[in-house]
């Protein structure tokens, strides 16, 4: 008799304890709301950090929905000028001391962008967090002085380059300070650490984030966001191959 | 006494053609395989020292910790005064830089988009030393076109060069990643076509000038390794560990690119590879002893039934036992040298024709990344036949020496009961 009642006693725990939880569908979509625009425009710091050198480049970035990027280097000297599109699932680089537009495809998505912690492939995921992901909460947690929520994304198609996800949610302003993300096989493979976010409207964005890939040395690549515009009227022509060699 | 044995042997062929054939026979083998694996091992050794190894090589410590990764972004830049330091430090050895990069190959088409895409493996070399060249045999591996003479040509292997449908004079975008990790771009033209006969470089591979490679992936007087190869272009082993030892005493640093230096047996687990093969032979030459040894001692013990009558009596004649096992040891001695001789020849004839035509090993090496020449010539080395033919002289002496015992067993007392009967 002893052994239902304890089973029961729990059974309402576990459910008082899931119901304080908000639903994972719900968060996921406050966290795109907050995250996504029409478009953005920006312009961008990138201090990457190797064993052997620190390199900061500077670029100005074009965004439309999940789909259309582009971006040009300013700075230094070495890259300055070379642009790239993504249009979908293609990814094209414009070189100007060869005069090339490239396609980047196959294995070269997994290379890195600019000697930093993300790869092409990590430009070419969708942003749309909802769409790629299902998604729970499973606790929560005070993460640099901020209440958050611990979440837990499943990817819902296999396609999807990070299988699982691990994001600390700040509760209040739908913003991930923190993430893991792991390979199908849960081998953690990239970190990604907010270091100071900004009010942009009524929006919270990140400021300054370090990714750092798991697997490689270094001390990780600081993404830096010197400005930023959302849902700004944006040339169509921009995302074009044709404005790669402009 | 030899010329008695000698006339012996041939007068009484049937106790001597069997153990000659055998002994012939074990000896053809032994000094065949010998002489195989020891061109196989040279042409491994050869071929890594030409294309992966060198002698020896400097790399940077933290180069080192992933060298089969070639990590050309831990290797060395702004290199001057060192290599000259180095080239000080130990006359003699001839330094080289090297530079491996894996690169995207783009082939534009008229209106200058991605026509083809291929994934190349780049070697860059100082191809203005005529050394090198001549190291690499780049004239003999060249199918078509000539030798980079320019900044921007390029060799592409014959295999990739066909498969991007491709000739000389094509210009193509190389595509890789530099020395800090940025991406690079370059135009090259494509001036030749070579094939080594080495699976792992044909497939893909790429030759640049080294200077062309530093200027593509930033690396001002950079190297990722600098090969070092001894004067008289033969390796020894001795004399490059202890230039290893000598080397790393005196540039021994906490800088993780600090130089160190690898002996050719520290790379591709050459060192390994080359005990095992010793081990092979001894093995080879081991089991020929023992095995023939065995064929002797009872064709020995078969040869002492059919003679115990002509012992017997040259034992009541007075022939001592001692003078007569003797005998028998040096009748066996000389059936082993013959034998021997014989064998040696056959194995001569047969490595002067594969050391000719070789072994073509094209198919089975198709798709592998070992470092080896896809025909494999059998070694002219006299120690290699020297060595197969110890063996077979050690074999009959064994089998002489165990079915002679046989002897010692006789009783003087019963030879003539014996001998009567």
């Amino acid at each position: 008799m002893i052994k239902p009642v304890i089973l029961l006693i729990l059974s309402l725990l576990a459910a008082q304890l899931c119901a304080a939880y908000p639903d994972g569908g719900d968060l996921l979509g406050k966290i795109d709301k907050n995250m996504l625009s029409s478009t953005m425009k920006a312009k961008t710091t990138m201090i990457v950090q190797t064993r052997r050198a620190t390199r900061t480049l500077v670029s100005n970035n074009w965004s439309q929905g999940s789909q259309k990027a582009f971006s040009e280097y300013l700075s230094p000297a070495r890259e300055k000028g070379t642009k790239m599109l993504r249009d979908g699932d293609n990814l094209w680089i414009y070189d100007p001391g060869t005069d090339r537009v490239i396609q980047i495809s196959g294995n070269m998505l997994k290379q890195s962008v600019m000697g930093s912690d993300l790869s092409y492939e990590d430009m070419m995921e969708e942003t749309n967090l909802q769409k790629s992901y299902s998604s729970q909460v499973t606790g929560e947690k005070v993460y640099e002085g901020r209440d958050c929520w611990i979440m837990q994304l499943n990817a819902r198609k296999a396609d999807v380059t990070y299988q699982k996800v691990v994001l600390y949610v700040d509760k209040k302003r739908f913003l991930p300070l923190y993430e893991e993300l792991y390979a199908k096989s849960g081998k953690l493979l990239k970190t990604m650490r907010v270091q100071e976010v900004m009010q942009v409207g009524s929006r919270w964005y990140p400021k300054k984030a370090l990714y750092k890939d798991e697997l490689k040395d270094g001390k990780g690549t600081l993404f830096i966001i010197n400005s930023v515009q959302f849902d700004v009227k944006l040339p169509a022509h921009i995302f074009t191959k044709a404005a790669l060699k402009k | 006494m030899l010329k008695f044995i000698l006339i012996g042997l041939f007068r009484d062929r049937s106790r001597s053609i069997f153990p000659v054939l055998i002994v012939a026979a074990g000896v053809l083998v032994t000094v065949f395989m010998s002489s195989y694996l020891n061109g196989f091992i040279q042409s491994m050794l050869s071929q890594n020292a030409r294309f992966d190894t060198g002698h020896l090589k400097i790399v940077t410590k933290a180069y080192a910790e992933n060298l089969s990764l070639k990590p050309y972004d831990l290797g060395f830049i702004n290199l001057g005064g060192e290599v000259e330091q180095w080239k000080k430090d130990f006359p003699g050895i001839r330094w080289t830089p090297r530079i491996y990069f894996g690169a995207l190959l783009d082939v534009p088409d008229a209106e200058g988009q991605t026509r083809e895409q291929g994934n190349v493996f780049g070697l860059a070399v100082d191809l203005e030393d005529s050394s090198v060249v001549r190291d690499l045999r780049l004239n003999d591996a060249l199918v078509q076109g000539r030798l980079p003479r320019q900044k921007n040509e390029i060799l592409l292997s014959e295999t990739l060069l066909q498969k991007l449908g491709l000739s000389p004079g094509a210009e193509v975008t190389l595509l890789g990643s530099s020395f800090y990790g940025t991406m690079s771009f370059a135009n090259f033209r494509v001036c030749g076509s070579f094939s080594f006969g080495v699976e792992a470089i044909d497939r893909s591979g790429l030759i640049a000038g080294i200077n062309a490679a530093r200027a593509f992936l930033d690396m001002p007087e950079g190297a990722s390794e600098y090969f070092g190869y001894l004067p008289g272009g033969v390796y020894d082993n001795e004399q490059v560990l202890q230039i290893k030892q000598q080397f790393n005493a005196r540039y021994s640093s906490q800088d993780e690119f600090a130089p160190v230096l690898l002996a050719l047996t520290d790379q591709n687990d050459l060192g390994y590879l080359l005990l095992y093969m010793k081990f092979a032979m001894a093995l080879i030459s081991f089991v020929f002893v023992v095995i023939i040894g065995i064929v002797l001692w009872n064709a020995g013990l078969l040869n002492g039934i059919r003679r115990y009558g002509e012992f017997g009596l040259r034992l009541a004649l007075g022939e001592s036992k001692k003078h007569l096992y003797a005998w028998l040891v040096m009748e066996a001695l000389v059936t082993g040298l013959v034998g021997s001789a014989l064998g040696a020849g056959l194995g001569i004839l047969a490595i002067l024709y594969f050391h000719a035509h070789g072994f073509n090993f094209t198919t089975l090496l198709r798709d592998t990344s070992f470092m080896v020449e896809n025909v494999i010539y059998t070694s002219l080395d006299w120690k290699n036949i020297l060595l197969g033919i110890l063996p077979g002289v050690l074999a009959t002496l064994l089998g002489a020496l165990l079915a002679g015992i046989g002897i010692f067993k006789r009783r003087t007392s019963q030879l003539f009961q014996e001998l009567e009967a």
